[in-house]
């Protein structure tokens, strides 16, 4: 069995001159759900629509699943559901008559077709309201239905483009829970979003697009140790002599920075837990310790981080040339 | 190293035609609950009825016997109204256009189109299904129409319809169907094009006025320019008709017309330009029997069938190099 469900090599896309993805060497693991990250045009559909076949490559190799999506784009589409970023239904049909539209083209025979839309529209909750026709649907309610319609085909693997766009609080909490549903059922997820908490919170990996190019990619934190240079952030609160304090948790190994915040909160960043060494230096210091706690890296912060060094270094290139 | 592609490697994968059949059902049932449909429906069923009643009246009034009545149904008129093959030349493009126009860029205005294409099927089975639903619609629509004027035949003249002229009838459907299909094609062929369908109906409409109201003008001015004539010699006559004819030809309308003019009219021996040499030892006014005349007729039927594959395979080049993305 191959380990990787996706992986391309030198994947490029040109239209006309410009590049929408360049030499993109993507891997994703079976079963895992991997988050694709980035700015507004930084290739992140471009890049979907290529493992799908529905746009062609302008060099490089794709693999999904085992198949070349160029030349076996059936196998490859019949295997993998696809939420596209602007779902759209035929609004004078019912949800029902929508999935069993989505079913006969995927062949699935009529008893069975109707035994999983029943399935998956109760499972997606929206069960009550199958007959009636879509266009008076919520946007939240097509893009459950959108789930639904992913559910149908029995998918090894599911790609989301920005799934959770426009959804409430409630619905994207829920949205989430359904990703972590379809993991646990063993189904790989690729997922593109705007939205760094979620991703975070459902994703086992991440990649950071920028430019048509996979800057930098693994698990939260480490890409936290790549780009903040340290993966832990630990938070000090202590009194006493604040320069002492400071003095002795900078003097701390595997410490990257230490900033003060207020005049009793110290906020470490390192390169590993370093709870216990930074109690005993505020001790050492002759402070006392009052708290101390161990914040999870944020990916909202290494996403400002990553891109806002990208553009201070992009404006001083500007500035020189 | 170099792998060469082998040629088995380059071909896709499985049949173009999976899903066609799924997307055709689906296609029909959209058009034949449509209210756009419905309102077509009943415009042409009013004018069949009220063309087919004004020739019944004139036929009735004249006393002489006719071995194609049925066939006069069609072509006979009555004051003020024409004759219903006047009203199928322009109610068949609308019907057609009014199907198709927004065939591709619906989908893509709804935001269908990026899921339908992820599912396992080509774009072929999408476009064929498409256009095939949209084939059989009309042809549903132009039978009940057909029926119809027969069934008020059978009522009103009291006489049997005639092996021959069924059988002409049926024919004359066909070629409707031909001559609606160019226009289905060029409509399609606009909702390719164009990402408005607004913009593709108008398009759509445009070529049609332009072939109804300005072609038959047009060809005239051209054949004068093309073929002038100078001198007055009966060969520069000649010359400048067989231009006009030419020109008049590339119009689906004229093509039509002569079809319907050989297959409604059995009198008819020859399309076009007729030299009095071509007709010696004819005995003017006689049917020509079926055969015949679609002999007279299989020109021009090719014609519409060679431009509807034309219009098809533009478009169908067209969308399979389309962005899908919406
Ligand atoms: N049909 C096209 N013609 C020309 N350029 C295109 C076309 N489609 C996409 N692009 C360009 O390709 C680049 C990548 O676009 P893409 O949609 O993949 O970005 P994205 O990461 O999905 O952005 P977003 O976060 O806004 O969804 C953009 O610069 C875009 O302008
Ligand atoms: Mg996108």
């Amino acid at each position: 069995m191959a380990e990787y469900v996706v992986e391309t090599r030198n994947l490029s896309k040109h239209y006309n001159g410009v590049v929408a993805v360049d030499n993109l060497n993507l891997r994703v693991k079976a079963g895992e759900v991997f988050g694709l990250l980035g700015p507004n045009g930084s290739g992140k559909t471009t890049t979907i629509l290529m493992l799908l076949g529905l746009t062609e490559p302008t060099k490089g190799e794709v693999r999904v699943l085992g198949f070349n999506p160029v030349r076996q784009p059936l196998s490859v589409k019949a295997r993998v559901g696809y939420l596209p970023d602007q779902v759209g239904f035929y609004d004078q049909l019912t949800a029902r008559e929508n999935l069993i539209y989505i079913a006969k083209l995927n062949g699935i025979p009529r008893r069975e077709a109707y035994r999983r839309i029943d399935e998956a529209l109760t499972r997606i909750g929206l069960a009550d309201v199958a007959d009636r026709p879509v266009g008076t649907y919520s946007r939240g309610m097509k893009q459950r239905l959108g789930v639904a319609e992913l559910l149908i085909k029995r998918p090894q693997m599911v790609i989301l483009d920005e799934p959770t766009q426009g959804l409430d609080p409630a619905a994207a909490v829920e949205f989430l829970n359904i990703i972590r549903d379809l993991k646990a059922e063993g189904i790989t997820v690729l997922l593109a979003s705007h939205l760094l908490h979620q991703v975070q919170a459902v994703c086992d990996r991440v990649g950071l697009f920028r430019k048509g190019r996979m800057v930098v990619e693994g698990t939260v934190p480490e890409l936290a140790r790549q780009v903040l240079g340290g993966g832990y952030r630990v938070r000090v609160i202590a009194r006493g002599e604040t320069d002492t304090i400071l003095r002795h948790l900078r003097g701390l190994s595997h410490v990257v920075e230490v900033q003060p915040k207020g005049d009793m909160t110290y906020e470490l960043l390192a390169q590993r837990d370093v709870r216990p060494q930074a109690a005993r230096a505020v001790v050492e210091a002759g402070g006392e310790l009052l708290n101390l706690d161990l914040e999870e890296p944020n990916l909202d912060e290494i996403y400002a981080r990553y891109f806002e060094t990208e553009e201070v270094a992009h404006d001083r290139a500007g500035k020189a040339a | 190293m170099t792998v060469q592609a082998r040629p088995h490697e380059r071909r896709r994968e499985g049949s173009p035609w999976t899903g066609m059949w799924a997307v055709l059902a689906k296609e029909m049932a959209d058009n034949l609950t449509s209210v756009r449909m419905h309102i077509l429906e009943i415009l042409i069923a009013l004018t069949a009825v009220g063309a087919v009643f004004g020739a019944i009246q004139t036929i009735l009034e004249t006393v002489e016997q006719d071995p194609f009545v049925y066939l006069r149904l069609f072509t006979v008129g009555r004051e003020p109204l024409p004759a219903f093959i006047g009203f199928l030349g322009f109610l068949v493009p609308l019907v057609a256009i009014a199907l198709a126009f927004d065939t591709v860029n619906g989908e893509f205005n709804r935001r269908t189109m990026s899921r339908v294409l992820a599912q396992p099927i080509y774009r072929d089975a999408l476009l064929f299904g498409k256009f095939l639903a949209h084939l059989f619609t009309l042809a549903l629509v132009l039978t009940a129409i057909w029926l119809l004027i027969f069934g008020l035949g059978i009522v009103r003249l009291g006489v049997r319809p005639g092996g021959e002229e069924v059988a002409r009838a049926l024919w004359f459907l066909l070629a409707t169907i031909f001559y609606g299909g160019i226009w289905l094609t060029l409509a399609m062929l606009f909702s390719i094009v164009f990402r408005e369908p607004a913009t593709a109906a108008l398009a759509s409409i445009a070529v049609w006025l332009f072939y109804i109201a300005f072609w038959g003008m047009l060809a005239d001015v051209l054949a004068q320019i093309i073929a002038p004539i100078r001198f007055g010699f009966p060969e520069e006559f000649i010359r400048q008709l067989e231009w006009q004819l030419f020109l008049s030809r590339l119009s689906p309308n004229t093509l039509y017309s002569e079809i319907a003019l050989a297959l409604l009219n059995p009198a008819t021996r020859a399309l076009g330009l007729v030299l009095p040499i071509q007709l010696s030892g004819a005995i003017l006014g006689t049917p020509l029997p079926l055969r015949q005349s679609l002999l007279l007729i299989w020109p021009q039927m090719t014609g519409l069938i060679a431009v509807t594959i034309l219009l098809f395979a533009l478009g169908y080049v067209l969308f399979q190099r389309q962005e899908i993305r919406a």
